[in-house]
């Protein structure tokens, strides 16, 4: 757990990740820049983009933190209520369920559930909570039942409620490892939300399916480019975050 | 002063506790004595309801403990446990000062308790106050684990194996200072031990149990000199006596009077079980006690075999 590193071996590490790769990803997003650096390779013709790119961006950009605040609304609470003493069968029944979440092909999930919400925005979302409920649900309970015993008899003991020992114990203890469990989330479904491009929801899915129909790798590769520095700026900055966190507890 | 009474617990068909019937005297240390499975710890949780008894009740001051939330009942009650259980992410201070913010006592009050009680424990608050659980050594870690139960000043603190998980330097010191703030403060103190040398030597009173009914209820020198059953004395075993004298410095045996010729010397704090090892060790029946160059007295081997005036 990072909770038990020493703090000088955390601050040393520079975090030169957390400025690198916005400003790449900043500057593959000048009008131009990109067409410069990919059309030379030959692999095929990339113009001006419509809807522009940073458009494309923010939309993915969009979809991946909406789904991140939904799975911690749902993840965070689910993981408390089976932690609690007592609750080891439904534990045992959420970890199944969620594990199966990720089991279940994400292009499966999305399929299914156009039916239901139709094209667009609505079946990504979905797809990218069911998926991104996995690593948060797993590590905040790992990170709740990690707590030790012997702090929580004590908290007991000293007349803290359940209520008291969850907000002034547990969770500040466990926060750390459900940070981690985010950032994984977030950076999965930057990578998932591309997919959503073949169900209309945009993002920088759009260039890479466009791409792959026209034949033309040099949109796939501007796509694939943008969604990975995207994936690096977010696993960077909430690397920050969490380091933060775990210098804190 | 806390009264149990017909206390029972019992998990299904196995009975952890029975028939308990036991007075805790206000103001002194009282071990709870015992083989691992007696039911001394259960009985320990029970008076802060941590456990909840099955039968029988337990009076605080004369008042029941029922007719209080739990929560209410524990933050009037300082808890001291075995794995000690600072708030790792909690500055020392912050960790003393729990119990005290539980209550919404004011922070500058509290501010000032915290450093009187690190001095208390034998800690420099300028220099503790800040750190961190992971930062202090076992030893330290357990004397902010006190400070902490005496934070909110309670009349009553309770005590699981406090200083089991010590190595036996820090444990000895640390049951000196805690004898000596429990003779400053006066709290009424229930200490679950399994360690004999301990109890023998904090105990004011000793609680012996077995099999989840007491065995027997006195001062050290009762289970020692007056042993209730076969039990007790075996339980005790036969070094008892120099277990108890371990934990008394010869000067509590002195008798004024000349020097004898040729006795050996010995300083007064020097424990009891030391001083009669010194006598077998140079062959005389008595010692010269002396505080520093100053003269006490003397103390013959028929004076350690009573039972001491500590």
């Amino acid at each position: 757990m990072t909770a038990t590193l020493p703090a000088r071996k955390r601050r040393a590490r520079l975090p030169w990740g957390a400025l690198l790769w916005p400003a790449l990803l900043l500057l593959c997003l000048l009008p131009g820049v990109l067409p410069a650096l990919i059309n030379p390779l030959n692999l095929g013709e990339v113009g001006a983009f419509d809807p522009p790119l940073w458009r494309l961006t923010l939309t993915h950009l969009g979809l991946v933190a909406l789904s991140g605040v939904v799975v911690l609304a749902l993840g965070l609470p689910l993981a408390v209520a089976v932690t609690r003493p007592g609750w080891d069968a439904p534990r045992q029944l959420a970890e199944t369920l969620v594990g199966l979440g990720q089991t279940v092909p994400t292009f499966a999930i999305l399929a299914l559930a156009v039916p239901a919400l139709g094209f667009g925005w609505a079946p990504t979302l979905l797809g990218l909570i069911v998926y991104g409920l996995v690593p948060v649900v797993s590590n905040a309970v790992l990170g709740l039942s990690g707590v030790d015993r012997g702090v929580l008899d004590a908290a007991r003991g000293m007349g803290m409620t359940a209520w008291q020992r969850l907000w002034r114990v547990e969770l500040p203890l466990a926060r750390p490892v459900i940070l981690a469990g985010l950032r994984t989330s977030v950076v999965y479904n930057v990578g998932t939300a591309t997919v959503g491009a073949a169900l209309g929801a945009g993002g920088l899915g759009e260039p890479i399916i466009n791409g792959l129909s026209q034949q033309n790798t040099a949109l796939v590769l501007c796509g694939a480019l943008l969604s990975a520095l995207l994936a690096l700026t977010l696993d960077a900055w909430l690397g920050l975050i969490e380091r933060r966190a775990g210098q804190m507890s | 002063m806390i009264q149990v009474e017909h206390l029972e617990k019992r998990y299904g068909d196995s009975v952890a506790v029975q028939d308990l019937n036991l007075t805790f005297p206000e103001g002194q240390l009282t071990a709870l004595l015992g083989p691992s499975g007696c039911g001394k710890t259960t009985t320990l949780r029970m008076i802060n309801r941590l456990i909840e008894p099955t039968g029988g009740r337990i009076l605080l001051g004369g008042q029941d403990t029922r007719i209080l939330k739990p929560e209410a009942l524990r933050r009037s009650i300082g808890y001291v446990i075995q794995q000690i259980g600072l708030f790792p992410h909690l500055s020392v201070a912050q960790n003393v000062a729990t119990v005290p913010d539980l209550l919404g006592r004011d922070r500058r009050a509290t501010a000032q308790r915290v450093d009187e009680l690190l001095d208390l424990v034998g800690l420099d608050p300028a220099v503790y106050r800040g750190k961190r659980p992971a930062e202090l050594s076992g030893g330290q870690a357990q004397r902010v684990g006190v400070a902490r139960a005496l934070a909110a000043d309670p009349p009553v603190l309770l005590m699981d194996e406090p200083f089991g998980a010590l190595d036996p330097l820090a444990r000895d010191r640390l049951q000196d200072a805690f004898r000596d703030i429990q003779r400053r403060l006066g709290k009424t103190v229930v200490m679950v031990t399994h360690d004999i040398d301990e109890a023998l030597r904090l105990g004011d009173r000793v609680a012996l149990m077995r099999a989840g009914r007491l065995e027997q209820f006195g001062t050290p020198d009762d289970l020692i000199h007056r042993p209730a059953s076969e039990f007790v004395r075996d339980f005790l075993g036969e070094d008892a006596t120099l277990r108890q004298l371990a934990g008394r410095p010869v000067s509590a045996f002195v008798r004024a009077g000349l020097p004898s010729p040729g006795a050996p010397r010995v300083q007064a704090d020097l424990n009891a079980r030391s001083a009669l090892s010194v006598m077998l060790r140079e062959g005389h029946d008595t010692l010269e006690v002396l505080r520093g160059e100053e003269l006490l007295g003397h103390v013959a081997w028929q004076d350690l075999r009573g039972e001491g005036h500590a």
